[in-house]
C-alpha cells in the first residue's frame, strides 16, 4: 500500500525528515508516536502535497504509484485524506456543497461518473447520523462556529465520504473530550477494510486505547528510530520519549 | 467640476482631478485628453442581466433619451435599463420618486456601457419618502475601454428603508457613487457593493451618508476582488451631524488582491460631530487564506477550481444580503461567471 524510502524533506532549508522509510501494508493501521517537533506534520503534510516542504530525496509510492509528482488534489484523487490537526473554516462554503464538490472533484478525476444529489444525500445522512452530526450542521458553512469536537467529527465524516485508501490521521485526539474521542474511534474504526490502510499520527497513548494499531513507530529527529507492537505505545506513555531524544538526527 | 458638466460644456478643466480630493483614485482630468463627440442615437442590442426576471415596469434610457422622472408604486419591480451606445458622449439622468408609505418597491437597475469608445455619465435622483421602502440593485456592465461615472443621490423620508447592492466589473475607468441624505427618524440604509476586476480594469465604488437626525441607522459592505493589474477604490463615508444621536452605522470593506500588481485603495471615513452613536468599521485587504485552499486540494478539489470557490464564498457574503429572490439568484450568476476569469 504505501512505501516510503529514505525520505528527506525540509522547509527553509532547514531537514526536518532524515532518511525516513516505513511500509504501510493494505488492510493495517500504523501509529506514529513521537515528541513535540519530531516531524509528525511534517510527514502528513510532505505526504499529502503541502506547498513550502522540499522533497530533497527518498520516494513515496502508493500502490506502487509515485506520489510526490503529483500535485494535492490529485493525491487525495488516488485516495489520500488527512484528518488536520487543525481544520480550517471555510466561510460561505456549506459543508455539503464543499464535501460534493469534492467528491465529484475525485470522481472526476479517476474518469468515475459524478454523484447525483439523491444518492450524494442519503450516502451523507448515514454517515452523520453514525457519527452523531445533526444534518442541519452541514448546511453551514464548513468549520465556521464549530467547537473543536464537531470539526473533528466534520473530519472522520470527510473521510467516511471520500473513502479514500490511505487515512493519515494527525493528532486527531487533541482537543477531544472523551465522549468526543469514543465517537471519532468508532467512526475511524468502521472505516478500517482490506483495502484501506491508516496512519495514525499522536503524541498521547490516550487514542489508541480506542484505535488498536498494528504496528507503532517512534519518529524521532525525522527518522523511524523504534517500531514495535501495541505494547510499544504503553512503554512510551510510561517512559516518555527521552531515551529517543538523544537520538542523532 | 462634474464629467456631466464637462461633457455638457465640452471644457476639460471641468473634469475632476486627482487634485480633489474626493478623486485622487479616479482621475479623469488626466485620462482624457480631448473631448469625444456626442454619442448619436444608439441602440438597444438585446435583453439585458434583469430582463429574464418579472418586472412591472421597464425603462430604458438610450444616450440620455427616455423619461426624466418615473414614480414607483407598492410592491411594484422596475426594471431600469441605463445603457449607453458609443462611440462619444452620453449624460443620462432620472428622478425616481417612491411615494410615502410605499412598501417593497424594487428597482433592478443596470447601467450598460457594452460598445467601443464610450464616455458616459448618469445622474439619479432618488426619493425614498417617509415610511416607504425601496431595494435597488444595480449592475454595471461595460466594454474594457469604457468611461463610465455614475452618481445615485437618495433622500429619506421619516421611517424609510433603502437597501442597496452595486455589482461592478470595471472598466478603463469607472465610478459609482450614491450620496444618502438620512433623516435619522428610524430611518435604515443598507449600502453594499461588489467589485470584481481582472486585467487592467478600475473600478470606484463611493458612498457618503449624511445621517442629518437622531435614531438612524446605516449597515455598509462591501467586497472585492482584484487580480491581474486591477485596481479597486473605495470610498466610505458616514457623517454624523450635530444631534443625530442615537445613529447606529457600521462599514466594512474587504477585499481579496490575487497578483502582485493589483492595487486596491480604500479610504473609510466617520465624521462624528455627535453624542451617544454606534459606529464602527472594519477595513482589510488580503490574499486568499493559503491554508484554506491547501485544505480544499487536499479534499480533491484542484487549485483553480478551489480559488474559485473560495472567492466566491467570499464575495457571497454579500450576494446573500440582497433581499429579492430573483435579484440575488442573477447576481450570484452573474459573479460566478467572472469569477471564471
Amino acid at each position: 500500500m504505501l512505501s516510503i524510502n529514505n525520505l528527506t524533506a525540509s522547509i527553509d532549508g532547514k531537514n526536518i525528515l532524515n532518511s525516513l522509510s516505513l511500509e504501510l501494508p493494505a488492510g493495517e493501521v500504523h501509529a506514529i508516536m513521537g515528541p513535540n517537533g519530531a516531524g509528525k506534520s511534517t510527514l502528513s503534510y510532505v505526504l499529502t502535497g503541502r506547498a513550502g516542504y522540499d522533497v530533497t530525496g527518498g520516494s513515496v509510492t502508493l500502490n506502487g504509484e509515485d506520489l510526490l509528482t503529483l500535485s494535492p488534489s490529485e493525491r487525495a484523487a488516488k485516495g489520500v485524506f488527512l484528518s488536520f490537526q487543525y481544520p480550517l473554516e471555510i466561510p460561505g462554503v456549506p459543508a455539503l456543497t464543499f464535501l460534493r464538490t469534492a467528491l465529484n472533484a475525485q470522481k472526476k478525476a479517476r474518469g468515475e461518473a459524478e454523484i447525483a444529489a439523491p444518492a450524494f444525500l442519503k450516502l451523507i445522512r448515514e454517515q452523520a447520523a453514525a457519527l452523531k452530526i445533526d444534518f442541519e450542521m452541514l448546511r453551514r458553512a464548513l468549520n465556521v462556529g464549530f467547537s473543536g469536537g464537531e470539526k473533528k467529527r466534520m473530519e472522520i465524516l470527510q473521510m467516511a465520504v471520500l473513502a479514500p485508501k490511505l487515512g493519515i490521521l494527525d493528532e486527531t485526539d487533541s482537543g477531544l473530550d472523551i465522549d468526543a474521542l469514543r465517537i471519532v474511534a468508532e467512526g475511524v474504526n468502521a472505516m478500517c477494510a482490506p483495502d484501506r490502510s491508516m496512519l495514525v499520527i499522536t503524541h498521547y497513548q490516550r487514542l489508541l486505547d480506542y484505535i488498536r494499531p498494528h504496528r507503532v513507530h517512534v519518529l524521532a529527529g525525522g527518522r523511524i528510530v523504534a517500531s514495535g507492537g501495541p505494547e510499544l505505545a504503553h512503554e512510551l506513555e510510561r517512559e516518555g520519549y527521552d531515551k529517543y531524544s538523544a537520538v542523532p538526527a | 467640476m462634474t464629467l456631466a458638466r464637462a461633457i455638457e460644456t465640452g471644457d476639460l478643466a471641468e473634469l475632476p482631478s486627482r487634485r480633489d480630493e474626493d478623486w485622487r483614485w479616479t482621475d479623469l482630468r488626466g485620462l482624457i485628453r480631448e473631448m469625444p463627440a456626442a454619442a448619436g442615437r444608439g441602440e438597444v442590442w438585446g435583453p439585458g442581466v434583469f430582463s429574464q426576471l418579472a418586472a412591472d415596469e421597464r425603462l430604458e434610457i438610450v444616450n440620455g433619451r427616455g423619461p426624466a422622472e418615473h414614480v414607483l408604486g407598492s410592491g411594484r419591480t422596475l426594471e431600469l435599463r441605463l445603457i449607453a451606445d458609443g462611440p462619444g458622449t452620453s449624460s443620462a439622468g432620472l428622478r425616481l420618486r417612491v411615494e410615502p408609505g410605499v412598501q417593497g418597491a424594487v428597482l433592478l437597475e443596470t447601467h450598460e456601457a457594452l460598445s467601443a469608445g464610450i464616455l458616459a455619465s448618469i445622474n439619479l435622483r432618488i426619493d425614498v419618502a417617509a415610511g416607504a421602502s425601496l431595494e435597488r440593485i444595480v449592475i454595471v456592465e461595460t466594454e474594457a475601454d469604457a468611461v463610465l461615472v455614475s452618481l445615485a443621490e437618495v433622500r429619506l423620508g421619516a421611517g424609510a428603508r433603502f437597501s442597496q447592492t452595486v455589482i461592478v466589473d470595471g472598466s478603463r475607468r469607472q465610478r459609482t457613487e450614491t450620496r444618502v441624505e438620512h433623516p435619522g427618524q428610524v430611518a435604515a440604509a443598507r449600502l453594499d457593493g461588489i467589485y470584481l476586476l481582472a486585467n487592467q480594469k478600475h473600478a470606484d465604488i463611493t458612498t457618503v451618508v449624511t445621517h442629518n437626525g437622531m435614531d438612524g441607522s446605516t449597515d455598509q459592505l462591501t467586497k472585492g476582488v482584484v487580480r491581474d493589474q486591477g485596481r479597486g477604490v473605495f470610498q466610505g463615508r458616514i457623517v454624523v451631524q450635530p444631534g443625530a444621536d442615537k445613529t447606529d452605522a457600521r462599514m466594512g470593506h474587504h477585499a481579496l488582491v490575487l497578483s502582485d500588481r493589483a492595487e486596491v485603495d480604500a479610504k473609510p471615513e466617520l465624521e462624528i460631530f455627535a453624542d451617544d452613536v454606534a459606529c464602527a468599521h472594519g477595513n482589510t485587504v488580503g490574499a486568499l487564506d493559503e491554508e484554506a485552499l491547501f485544505y480544499a486540494e487536499q479534499r480533491g478539489i484542484p487549485e483553480d477550481a478551489a480559488k474559485a470557490m473560495l472567492t466566491e464564498a467570499f464575495v457571497g457574503e454579500v450576494v446573500d444580503r440582497i433581499e429579492h429572490e430573483g435579484a440575488r439568484d442573477v447576481v450570484r450568476a452573474w459573479v460566478a461567471e467572472r469569477l471564471q476569469w
